[in-house]
């Protein structure tokens, strides 16, 4: 049986996946669209290669009149996937999509951080209840499938810390800091013109991003139930490269390291002095994972974590390990 | 002087305070006790690490007189600290009295700052600072870290620590 979604935005990870489902045999089609002005809705499955230059040409992806709350309530399809933007505060209006959806019968995939930082637990026993899967692989370090890895392959194990690359812009700044000798400015003003860092940077610099990041994993992988304001966080903005210096003096250099040790409560984002041979010591806008276990031992992950292909990848394995559990539909 | 004696004691209720006595009685100051009950032969022995504070021509006395109240000294040594770790300090270091900051860790008796490197690019501007803080075990490196913290909180430091893992 092929298997409807319903896509709600079309940005970078919106269209990663619309570009997939086109390049691959994946049994998809998708039967509705949204982005923040607009909608489409076929209940035989959208023209793809039409809906990608209807975006590129107005800027819209359907009509006004459809919106993303419709879509959301009306539309036909198995799964909604959505990629909106996080918003860390609210979570909002994303969160009142996926209740709606959930509510409705259908299977959800996102990998916006705001609902699942904020609503895990209320979300995650609402899909329980109506026997539906809620799936945000893509909300954690990108195309590194982190959280099915822990939560369910590492299932009979006891998870005793975890230490972690999470943020692509801050490393990308850190490491030609080291590098480069450049100033925390001039690595940033790089980071930006690449399209690494965004033109308000303040989300990453500051630890946010990654700090939410560490929320979700110790909400979904140890079902603690903590807030962002639980985690002790400490941005990269006030580094001075003259502290690169004095790491290196020592064949070390500084990262930005998110910590998680369940046992004593430990939530922590900070920049970390960290030998240069380390594992998690990665290059760019890389992040990397290593957790301690205690029947598997130390694990590392190392991937790339966010672009267009790299995160679609994330939400695709989402939604085929629904319909493998499912065999289709509801 | 500062000083770190290893004191092997009969485990039995006043053992302790017979041997901490004498210490004091001299003039002594007593900085910390460590308990070491892992480290007991088992034989009812109680090892414990003591940091005192002497003037050094009283030391010998000192070791007499625990010696003839039953009390063996395993060791004794000045270089007491032997735990280290590195730290990053960013902020106005010079401003804010670097003495205090490095009194803060030295006079906790368990830990001591026994290296630094400033890098000062302008007058004004922040400067960056190594430290090297040793201690007498891991347990007293996360207190002097977490006395660091503060002081950093209080004096709008950033301070970064070493990943341990
Ligand atoms: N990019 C990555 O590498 C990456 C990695 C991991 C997670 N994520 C997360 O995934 C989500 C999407 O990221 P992105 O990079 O694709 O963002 P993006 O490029 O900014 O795209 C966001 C899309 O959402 C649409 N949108 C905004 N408000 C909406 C609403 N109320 N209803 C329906 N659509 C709405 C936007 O519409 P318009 O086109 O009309 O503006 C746009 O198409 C975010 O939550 C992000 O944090 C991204």
């Amino acid at each position: 049986m092929v298997l409807r979604l319903a896509l709600l935005g079309m940005g970078a990870v919106g269209r990663g996946i619309i570009q997939a489902a086109l390049e691959k045999d994946l049994g998809l089609i998708i039967t509705a669209v949204a982005d923040s002005r607009s909608g489409c809705i076929d209940p035989n499955g959208l023209n793809l290669p039409e809906l990608l230059d209807r975006k590129d040409k107005t800027g819209m992806c359907g009509d006004t009149g459809i919106s993303a709350e419709t879509i959301v309530k009306t539309a036909p399809y198995d799964i909604l996937v959505e990629m909106t933007p996080t918003d860390a505060r609210s979570g909002e209006p994303a969160t009142s999509y996926i209740r709606d959806a959930l509510q409705r019968g259908s299977h959800v995939v996102t990998s916006n951080k705001g609902p699942v930082a904020l609503h895990y637990h209320e979300l995650a026993s609402l899909a329980k209840k109506n026997h539906l899967q809620f799936r945000f692989e893509a909300t954690v370090a990108g195309a590194i499938p982190i959280l099915q890895t822990l939560i369910h392959n590492l299932g009979g194990n006891e998870i005793l810390s975890l230490y972690g690359v999470l943020n692509g812009t801050c490393n990308y700044i850190l490491t030609r800091m080291a590098e480069e000798g450049l100033t925390y400015k001039q690595a940033l003003d790089e980071a930006r013109t690449l399209g690494y860092a965004e033109a308000d940077p303040t989300y990453d610099v500051k630890g946010i991003d990654a700090a939410i990041k560490l929320v979700i994993l110790a909400n979904t992988v140890w079902k603690k139930n903590i807030c962002l304001d639980d985690v002790d966080v400490t941005g990269i903005d006030l580094l001075t490269e003259e502290a690169l210096r004095l790491a290196e003096q020592q064949d070390a250099t500084i990262r930005l390291i998110g910590e998680i040790i369940p046992g004593d409560n430990i939530y922590r984002l900070c920049p970390r002095i960290i030998p240069k041979d380390h594992p998690l010591v990665v290059q760019g806008s890389l992040n990397a994972i290593i957790v301690r276990t205690d029947l598997a031992g130390d694990l590392l992950f190392v991937g790339k974590g966010a672009g267009s292909r790299e995160t679609a990848s994330a939400v695709i394995g989402d939604i085929l390990s629904i319909r493998d559990i499912h065999a289709g539909g509801n | 002087m500062q000083v770190s004696m290893k004191l092997e004691l009969r485990d039995s209720p006043g053992q302790l305070v017979a041997a901490l006595m004498p210490i004091s009685d001299m003039g002594g100051n007593i900085k910390t006790v460590i308990h070491e009950h892992e480290h007991a032969s088992g034989q009812g022995d109680l090892s414990v690490e003591v940091v005192i504070e002497i003037p050094p021509e009283l030391l010998d006395g000192l070791i007499s007189r625990l010696r003839e109240r039953g009390i063996n000294v395993l060791k004794l040594g000045e270089e007491r600290m032997s735990y280290s770790q590195s730290v990053i300090l960013i902020g106005h270091l010079v401003h804010t009295d670097l003495g205090d900051t490095i009194d803060r860790i030295d006079q906790t008796g368990f830990a001591e700052v026994t290296y630094m490197s400033l890098a000062m690019p302008a007058i004004n501007e922040r400067t960056s600072a190594q430290f090297v803080i040793k201690s007498l075990t891991r347990e007293h490196m996360q207190q002097a870290l977490l006395i660091l913290r503060q002081v950093a909180r209080q004096k709008e430091f950033l301070l970064i620590e070493p990943l341990e893992f």
